[in-house]
């Protein structure tokens, strides 16, 4: 631990571990108000149908029911990522576009007379032809699903850096692979909720979101409300891994029923209206072409990428963007070209998933990668340590990275792993594989155009000195927010952390932040607390200044006492002058905010995936499959991380063991499956494979020497960059040990059974024609 | 068990049950779920819901010291079963070992699993006070966590077992 901090570096325990372990932490679904309604949203069982008639009378008939509303119940102002791309209403209007689109809702006395009311409402559907598949809806005489856009095409893309061609045309050896990523579900464990309450022309609600920010914005637009009119709570959150980050629909169907009704409303999806609501990780098919010279160093790279956007935006703009944006960070070349396609399909939207559109495209890319490697004839590590980029360089596309330690990632993880022992020396079905990563710490731009900070925070320190409390904006919801920050205040104020208190995610109470996602908080959310808590300190230190009969600046203030730098001797508590502080200036309080710098060039698409500063990681994972059935046995995976200063090494290794379990559940097990008619399979979570206890290997996380100068104390993000490698990394090892290569998410076992028995079936076919070769002779 | 017709026509049932200790008297529905008693009725949220299908776990608590999942439990199979939820397992102000153990341990991020990891923990260690890794991990295969990969779960449930 670094010696010049005492709350910072130190793995303090989070600020609400007791209320978690005792019941006590309230999720919205626990909170009741006095004369509560419970509503429901009714969806679509069709893809793609027009509706040609509702009727809710019969629904509104039944005793316990106070309201029923549609389309017309409701403005008609359409929402989603940004206004190019506003294709969402509340209810569908016209045409439902997937099983699960939204229709009508109901409020009543209780939960079970919701659902009976629901089976009242008659929808008269007209069933349209549909198209599931992201290739198909671009084609020529496919369904259109949005009238608005051609061909189902939502999103093009094409952006050309250097010259790909040449650089192709002077390569050594060029090589195309294509690889295909599933559809995969964030599955928080708690379902989404909100409680809507609209009283004297003022609407609070309470929610389980990850930007009470965005929910605010988006709400006071669809209702045309003042946005200081809406209040958007957060309460604690049951996990979010971007499901939660944009509107669910049911804080807009809330309102209108809490409007229309007079009364709190509580809304909530189940299970299985998680899945058909979805917003999940998008499918991509994904052609990757690399040039590379003699030696391995790649020249050049193309990235040929369609994504399955399902029926609507969503946020799939920026995955889109990100999916390619992100594959320059990690090596070092000059010429890159990336073109995708996102389509519209008539499946549930895809959005935001931990790691947003990068970690199936670094799948193909690292994958692809380690065939290069075997073409040539290098050692897969060997070829990454070649290509690694270094610290503050410029990527092809224009994001300035300034620390950057892969290459000692990639070295430690080689170490730690024993890769030099086991390569190529390990039993038959055994293998090893490696692949790296990068994630931005915090989108360089907001998800909608404005001029507001990323973040800012007030600090107030209580009258008696005897706390200090931090409002922020920003948004815990599991990952250790509301810790991290508290410390970080506590350091900066010379301070306690077992003294901080905290109010975060209140759009009321704590100054504007827009929220946990893209892994912006210990970055962004933490140079605005720093700047608040030196406020506070300066504050002090003058008011001590006066009192110890001292220059300030010959004071300075730790771990609760003002001191002299140059007489220890003369102290006085940080309570003692705050209290002074209060009696004769009244509140002592900091504040603070940040705004990054401009970054990015000027392309169109450039800001996704700016950001002050980039981590790194490699993962290295140890498999063993067995030949007859292709079960896939993960024996060890170590993640080495290079993610600036760390505030609370526990946290950041909890996110690590996380983002760690997400990716080996997307390698091996998760996929949202479809039947022929849109109709989710496996919308529960017994079918839908997340990975158990007893399917989680050793893990190991370690991290190399790093400092971010762009940061406050030079921290970087963890949260989501240790999802990104994970599925290269198990592609890897599957080839290392069995010699097969499977292209396409999961690696299921079926899969890797399949590619061995076609390997063998191959060999032995190979055999026999030799065979008949010599006979011949 | 006593039972009551409403106005509808349909039946209620009244149910003695103990929870944490206390003992209650509450009227149900046949279909009445055990969470939902819990949740709703008695206003003990510390119970959570995840999936209602018996998938996930987070609404395990302990019946007659085993664990099941509430949502797989009608409220009337519990008359005159004794239950604890997450809110019984510390004494007053003391933690239970366990959960000083998840706090110090950091094996709680949302928490929204942590009640069920705890009593399934807890009915782990009733049985098995010296259990393997693996009996641990078996022991909670049954409780989904998004948000750990159970690494800190496991190692926060070993370490309870210690002296
Ligand atoms: S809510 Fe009972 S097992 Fe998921
Ligand atoms: S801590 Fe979030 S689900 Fe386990």
């Amino acid at each position: 631990m670094n010696e010049n901090y005492s709350v910072i570096g130190k793995s303090v325990p989070k600020m609400d571990g007791r209320v978690k372990v005792t019941g006590q932490a309230k999720y919205t679904g626990d909170l009741k108000f006095p004369n509560m309604l419970v509503g429901k949203i009714l969806t679509s069982p069709h893809a793609h149908a027009r509706i040609i008639s509702i009727d809710t009378s019969k629904a509104e008939k039944l005793p316990g029911v106070k309201a029923v509303i549609t389309h017309r119940d409701v403005p008609s102002l359409k929402y989603g990522i940004s206004p190019a791309r506003w294709d969402e209403n509340i209810f569908c209007i016209d045409k439902v576009r997937f099983v699960g689109d939204k229709v009508a809702a109901v409020a009543a006395l209780d939960e079970e007379t919701v659902y009976r009311a629901l089976k009242l409402i008659r929808v008269e559907y007209e069933v349209l032809p549909a198209v599931f598949d992201p290739v198909e809806a671009i084609r020529e005489g496919a369904p259109r699903i949005h009238d608005e856009y051609p061909m189902n095409i939502n999103t093009e893309i094409h952006q050309n850096f250097g010259d790909v061609e040449k650089a192709f045309a002077e390569a050594h050896h060029v090589r195309t692979d294509l690889f295909m990523g599933q559809r995969t579900y964030q599955c928080p464990i708690e379902p989404h909720s909100a409680i809507s309450i609209w009283e004297g022309g003022k609407l609070t609600v309470y929610s389980s979101t990850q930007s009470p920010h965005y929910h605010q914005y988006y709400i006071a637009r669809e209702f045309g409300l003042k946005m200081g009119d809406v209040r958007v709570i957060k309460t604690f959150v049951g996990g979010g891994f971007g499901g939660k980050l944009e509107p669910t629909g049911l804080e807009f169907a809330g309102a209108a029923l809490s409007r229309i009704t007079g009364r709190p409303v509580k809304m909530f999806y189940d299970r299985h209206e998680m899945f058909a609501h979805n917003r999940g990780r998008h499918r991509q098919i994904m052609e990757v072409t690399t040039g590379v010279d003699k030696n391995g160093k790649i020249l050049g790279l193309h990235a040929n990428f369609i994504m399955d956007g399902g029926a609507y935006t969503s946020l799939g703009i920026a995955s889109a963007y990100y999916a390619g944006a992100m594959l320059t960070l990690t090596y070092d070349f000059e010429n890159y070209k990336f073109d995708m396609i996102r389509a519209y399909t008539n499946l549930p939207a895809c959005g935001a998933q931990r790691g947003h559109g990068a970690p199936q495209p670094r799948y193909a890319l690292e994958a692809h990668l380690d065939m290069v490697a075997r073409d040539l004839g290098i050692d897969p590590l060997e070829l990454r340590l070649r290509n690694a980029r270094q610290p503050n360089t410029i990527t092809p596309n224009e994001f300035k990275v300034n620390s950057c330690e892969l290459t000692a990632c990639i070295e430690k993880a080689r170490e730690l792993s024993g890769w030099k022992q086991k390569k190529g020396n390990l039993p038959s079905g055994r293998g090893i594989g490696l692949a790296v990563g990068s994630f931005v710490s915090g989108a360089g731009y907001p998800i909608y155009r404005t001029n507001l900070p990323q973040a800012a925070a007030i600090i107030k320190v209580h009258e008696d000195g005897s706390a200090a409390t931090l409002y922020t904006g920003a948004t815990d919801i599991g990952q250790g927010s509301d810790t991290v920050l508290c410390q970080m205040a506590a350091e900066a104020m010379g301070y306690f952390y077992e003294n901080m208190k905290i109010v975060s995610a209140d759009t009321e109470t704590t100054p504007h932040d827009f929220g946990a996602y893209a892994s912006r908080q210990t970055l962004m959310s933490g140079s605005a607390v720093k700047q608040a808590g030196e406020e506070v300190k300066q504050q002090l230190l003058e008011m001590a200044g006066e009192m110890m009969e001292l220059p300030p600046g010959e004071l300075d203030c730790r771990e609760g006492i003002v001191f002299s730098k140059y007489s220890p001797e003369a102290t006085r508590t940080f309570a003692e002058v705050a209290r002074e502080f209060f009696v004769q200036k009244g509140p002592l309080v900091g504040r603070g905010s940040y705004t990054p710098p401009k970054l990015g060039g000027k392309f169109k698409g450039a800001p996704v995936g700016t950001s002050p500063a980039y981590s790194f990681a490699a993962q290295i994972s140890e498999v063993e499959i067995d030949g007859e059935t292709g079960q896939i046995d993960v024996k060890e995976v170590w993640d080495v991380h290079d993610c600036g200063m760390v505030i609370n090494p526990a946290l950041l290794r909890g996110q690590v063991h996380g983002a760690l379990f997400m990716g080996m559940g997307e390698s091996v097990w998760e996929e949202v499956v479809f039947d022929k008619n849109g109709r989710i399979l496996n919308g529960n979570l017994g079918e839908y494979r997340m990975p158990t206890a007893v399917d989680m290997p050793k893990i190991t996380s370690e991290l190399v020497e790093s400092y971010e100068p762009a940061a406050p104390w030079g921290v970087k993000e963890v949260g989501e960059g240790a999802t990104i490698p994970t599925m290269g990394c198990f592609s890897n090892a599957i080839y290392d040990a069995m010699g097969v290569r499977v292209y396409s998410l999961p690696l299921s076992y079926e899969k890797v059974w399949r590619a061995l028995k076609e390997k063998k079936e191959m060999e032995s076919g190979l055999k026999s024609a030799a065979g008949r070769i010599y006979d011949k002779c | 068990m006593e039972a009551l017709t409403d106005q509808d026509g349909i039946k209620r049932y009244l149910v003695n049950i103990n929870v944490n200790g206390d003992p209650y008297t509450v009227i149900v529905k046949a279909n009445t779920l055990l969470v939902n008693l819990l949740r709703d009725q008695l206003d003990l949220t510390g119970t959570k819901k995840g999936c209602e299908l018996g998938d996930c776990g987070s609404c395990t608590v302990l019946l007659d010291g085993k664990p099941v999942n509430s949502c797989t439990v009608l409220a009337v199979e519990a008359d005159g079963r004794g239950i604890t939820t997450i809110e019984g397992v510390a004494r007053s102000e003391k933690l239970d070992k366990i959960q000083e153990s998840f706090v110090n341990n950091a094996a709680v991020q949302c928490g929204y699993c942590t009640p069920g990891m705890i009593l399934s923990a807890k009915a782990l260690l009733a049985r098995n006070p010296k259990p393997t890794e693996q009996e641990v991990r078996e022991a909670i295969s049954g409780n989904l966590c998004r948000c750990t990969g159970y690494v800190n779960i496991v190692k926060a449930v070993l370490e309870a077992t210690g002296d």
